[in-house]
């Protein structure tokens, strides 16, 4: 029996076990795919947020302020790397440089310091590579970078490191109430019981709360399309750069990753699918097409990778943070779309809060540690620091991800380490193995090789990310074989 | 920090061919630097036939050939370091040396600081990603390559069903080596009106298996949520954006990517080595000296070659030149550029250091099918070479080689212009 | 019968032009030099291929060794001899040359190792 099961290992779910390790309480998630942080949390613009967007007295804006503030302090316990980058939101008129007052204004009645309107020479001044057609800008100076899978992942491990447990391969279709908690079914056949149940299963928040009767939660796909650059094109800029909404959409985005590369994106399209993440040529090419009308000189010759993200929108277009109104001991998390990120610290702590008004004991634990080491990162070392690590594991010593620079030695952590590593785009989200200008193909062989000796299975049964995603067909020679036999 | 003449990155064909000709012309305080467990790059897993006809004068496999020029460097005591990845290299502007910075398992982190430097790095698979084709993301999308380390080195099969894009040798190789071990290749699209694969593998490796090459055609499309379970392909047109209505579905399991490879530059680019931004691969002279002195590049890193043989060819050339280097025999007397025009694309080596005392070798590509085409090589006004080839292909590296004795006296720069009768198509 | 095909000889690619009565090719033409005429007949009369392949191996350092055959084979022997090595193992060590598999296909070929591969240690 546990005190909390969190459904939804995303960004939002694992900040709530974390949270939740702060009590003496015992945690579960339960997580459908195969590793964490594979829905929205797995493809997204990696934005920090201001708060300026939103409308006043939102869920978004409020959570957007505060979670912005929190993460400075969340990702450094978590060793995530996180960035104040700044953003500024493009004009490229005067109708744009309009939205831009308004943007201001809501932005300072949200409470977001440091808003400041600047000229385009000035945007310039910042950012060189920025259009000449741009004539003003709003630059939000507490706007930053961070990685959602990274944080998520650390959120996840940190948790588990203080005791809570992680189910994958756990969907959760059936809920019963039993006791004084409830009794949780997953597709497998396989139960967990719980006292409370958090909901945040993201893009299916929808169908997990209509189990427990609330059938007024709506979640609808949009999907949003995203070119990655090489990390050659990282420096293009080094603050994130929106352009002016309009009735045209929200725009595209040029920005810088944590990890030093460009990204660009994203498109947005309502789609009926929850799990439909192809790309299209459509999309890439307004991608690239709209990217460039911020940074003309936007290289498309060094795009290394283009990915799909789907955000949960909700029909009331806010953050929905609530106790069920059906069950009890169920608080809903739901329509947790941009800036679902940048909110997740403060909801997090929100949702705790709310569960203890709904009853749960909220005793301090004394032995939880808020702190999270990143595993050695061998590219961020410098030579004596790799010298010492490599003396202590020589594994560190070998090289297998060559674009990446990431160690045999940083494998074999993901795999065993909270959360564990299964597959080969959990290890890739763990060690960026296979992220980098060749996309995967040196290293791939060796990193199959590397998870079926550490799992202890044959490399056909390795995957890329779980279920039927095996990415061999068997062994070559198919027709059987005799020992020193002649032909 | 060890002291060296030579540090020659990359054991592969031209790392090897390098090292022996630096030896022969004296070097000895030399290594090689290789990532892999073994000598040879490639080649290892290059287990088809065809290599070695200009060089040797018969047909050895990838490994048969790299075994030769293994044996050549063992037979001199030349050394070398496996497992080894060279992680950084720079050059110290007070002195001129550079400084390598490499890594293994065995001999953790390891700092060289050498005279001279041969780069040979080779050079990688352009990805799914950098082609940009839409779809989904399964398991299954392999570059040819990958899939080659997995058949011909581990023993596995990337897949049953196959669709290759691109019909580079590389993946007119794995169409047939797939075909023998079972899988069915369902066809291999090609983006442009023609191959950029050798005739004889479009014969030997497709027609001899009825594996249809479409011409004119691409991916538009990958499906499959977990694992590909298909493709849809269209015709392109002239611009080669494909034309509505032509697409067609295909069933397969696998994707394999055969579309150009990619001079693996960055640890040049690290060392503020110029590039050419046509062949990917560092600018050099005749010597095959980049625009940092001391260092040298020559293989795949340099510019993409078709057959290693002309590799072998240019790292022994680049490995004299580093000897020469060393005992400071290089001519000093400035650079000309040398240019392609017309539709010549690219001209390896870029420049020409005086004063020339040796015949030019130039290698070429060109952007399209050519028959009957005059090349000429000139300086300004004045034609200092001209020759006559029946047909030129972009698959295939040309040669043109001007006599010594027409290269004195040059100023300004040399410009290699194709033509033809009544002008280029 | 007239058949028409790209002569694979060296890079040049001549298109050739082949006179067939059956098997018996009575003209070629399009060749620029005699290799291509001994090439459009053999395609057509007895067209053969050297064979290449990995054979397993027990013991070694290595799963595999590539190998060849030391002759081409017919063409339309190249699956059954594909089977013949796929049911092949041989124990390390194997070095570069070894014939590893005779008369393959009751062709009179070998098959030898392209490679060396050490013993286990």
């Amino acid at each position: 029996m546990y005190d909390v099961a969190v459904i939804g290992a995303g960004v939002v779910g694992s900040l709530i076990a974390r949270e939740l390790c702060r009590y003496r309480l015992r945690v579960v998630m339960l997580e459908k795919a195969d590793d964490v942080a594979m829905g929205t949390s797995k493809a997204n613009s990696a934005i920090v947020h201001a708060g300026f967007d939103a409308p006043v007295g939102s869920n978004k804006a409020l959570f957007n302020v505060r979670g912005n503030q929190l993460m400075e302090e969340t990702a450094a316990q978590l060793e995530v790397p996180f960035k104040r980058n700044g953003s500024l939101v493009l004009a490229f008129g005067p109708e744009d440089e309009a939205q831009l007052k308004e943007l201001l204004e809501r932005g300072i009645q949200n409470g977001v310091p440091g808003l400041k309107i600047l000229t385009g020479g000035e945007v310039r001044e910042l950012e060189p590579a920025v259009s000449e057609k741009v004539t003003a800008a709003l630059l939000a100076p507490t706007g930053g970078i961070v990685c959602p899978y990274e944080l998520t992942i650390a959120a996840c491990g940190n948790a588990m490191d203080n005791g809570a447990a992680l189910k994958t391969g756990f969907e959760v279709k059936k809920a019963d109430q039993s006791g004084e908690g409830w009794q949780l079914t997953a597709a497998s056949g396989e139960t967990v019981a719980a006292r409370f149940v958090v909901n945040a299963a993201g893009l299916f928040s929808d169908q997990v709360a209509a189990l427990f009767g609330d059938d007024d939660i709506h979640v609808s796909p949009r999907q949003g399309e995203y070119m990655l650059l090489d990390k050659t094109q990282g420096k293009t800029v080094s603050r994130t750069l929106f352009q002016t909404p309009s009735a045209m959409g929200k725009g595209i985005l040029v920005t810088p990753t944590v990890d030093g590369n460009l990204l660009l994106g994203p498109t947005s399209v309502d789609v009926d699918s929850k799990e439909d993440l192809s790309t299209t040529k459509d999309g890439l090419d307004t991608v690239a097409a709209m990217a460039a009308k911020s940074v003309p000189s936007v290289s498309l010759r060094s795009v290394i990778t283009s990915f799909t993200g789907l955000r949960a929108c909700s029909d009331i277009h806010d953050f929905i943070l609530r106790p069920s109104k059906k069950s009890p001991h169920v608080l809903q998390l739901s329509g947790i779309e941009s800036p679902g990120l940048s909110a997740a610290p403060a909801l997090a702590k929100e949702a705790v809060r709310l569960l203890g008004e709904m009853g749960c004991p909220l005793e301090d634990n004394p032995n939880f540690d808020p702190h999270r080491a990143h595993p050695p990162k061998f590219a961020a070392l410098n030579n004596e620091e790799r010298a010492a690590l490599i003396a202590k594991d020589p594994r560190y010593g070998r090289i297998v991800c060559r674009c990446e620079t990431v160690t045999e030695g940083e494998i074999v952590q993901a795999i065993h380490r909270n959360p564990p590593a299964r597959s080969l785009d959990a290890v890739k989200r763990r060690t960026r193995t296979g992220m980098g200008r060749c996309q995967g193909g040196f290293c791939t062989p060796v990193a199959v090789e590397l998870l079926a000796r550490e799992l202890g299975i044959p490399p056909e049964e390795v995957t890329k990310a779980g279920g039927a995603s095996r990415l061999l067909t068997g062994k070559t020679k198919s027709t059987g074989g005799k020992l020193d036999g002649t032909a | 920090m060890e002291q060296l003449d030579l540090v020659i990155i990359g054991g592969g064909p031209a790392g090897l061919a390098a090292a022996v000709s630096a030896w022969d012309n004296g070097v000895r305080s030399m290594v090689i630097l290789d990532r892999e467990a073994k000598l040879g790059g490639i080649l290892e897993q290059c287990i088809h036939n065809g290599f070695g006809i200009h060089r040797f004068g018969e047909e050895l496999t990838g490994p048969e050939y790299a075994a030769r020029y293994i044996a050549e460097a063992e037979k001199r005591g030349i050394p070398y370091r496996l497992n080894s990845m060279v992680l950084d290299l720079k050059t110290d502007p007070a002195t001129g040396l550079k400084q390598v910075t490499a890594v293994s398992s065995s001999d953790g982190l390891m700092e060289f600081s050498a005279k001279a430097v041969v780069l040979a790095m080779g050079c990688r698979e352009r990805s799914r990603g950098a082609l940009n084709i839409p779809g989904t993301r399964p398991a299954g999308i392999y570059t040819a390559g990958a899939a080659q380390k997995f058949v011909n080195i581990k023993g596995y099969m990337p897949g049953t069903r196959v669709v290759i894009l691109g019909s580079g040798d590389i993946g007119l190789i794995m169409a047939r080596r797939m075909t023998l071990e079972g899988a069915k290749v369902e066809a291999v699209c090609e983006l442009m009106p023609y191959s950029g694969g050798l005739n004889r593998n479009i014969v030997q490796c497709l027609e001899d298996f009825n594996i249809p090459l479409k011409l004119s055609h691409t991916i538009t499309a990958i499906h499959g949520r977990e694992r590909v379970t298909g493709v849809t392909i269209a015709q392109v047109d002239d611009a080669r954006r494909p034309i509505p209505g032509t697409e067609q579905e295909i069933a397969c399991d696998t994707v394999l990517l055969s579309c150009g490879l990619i001079p693996e530059n960055e640890l040049s680019l690290s060392a503020n080595i110029p590039l050419d931004p046509v062949t990917g691969g560092a600018v050099t002279d005749q010597y095959r000296q980049t625009a940092v002195p001391g260092v040298f590049a020559c293989g795949n890193v340099l510019h993409v070659h078709d057959l290693v043989d002309f590799v072998s060819e240019e790292s022994a050339l680049a490995g004299k030149s580093a000897a020469d280097y060393l005992q400071g025999r290089l001519p000093d007397g400035g650079t000309l550029d040398i240019k392609g025009a017309g539709g010549v694309r690219y001209v390896v080596p870029q420049k020409l250091r005086l004063p020339a005392s040796e015949d030019l070798r130039l290698y070429f590509r060109v952007g399209a099918i050519y028959d009957k085409v005059t090349l000429t090589l000139s300086c300004g006004e004045k034609a200092l070479a001209v020759k006559k080839r029946p047909k030129v292909v972009p698959g295939e590296m040309e040669t043109f080689i001007v006599k010594k004795e027409t290269l004195g006296n040059l100023s300004g720069s040399l410009t290699l212009t194709l033509s033809q009768e009544g002008g280029i198509a | 019968m007239t058949r028409k095909l790209t002569c694979i000889v060296c890079p040049m690619g001549c298109p050739l032009t082949v006179e067939l009565e059956g098997k018996k090719v009575l003209s070629v033409a399009g060749n620029t030099c005699p290799r291509g005429e001994k090439y459009a007949v053999s395609e057509y009369t007895a067209p053969t291929r050297v064979l290449t392949t990995t054979v397993r191996v027990a013991g070694g350092t290595e799963p595999l060794v590539s190998v060849k055959t030391t002759a081409a084979i017919p063409k339309e022997l190249l699956f059954e001899a594909m089977e013949v090595l796929n049911s092949l193992t041989v124990k390390a060590p194997v070095a570069l040359g070894d014939i590893l598999a005779e008369n393959l296909c009751g062709t009179g070929v070998s098959v030898a190792a392209g490679k060396s591969v050490a013993s286990q240690k």
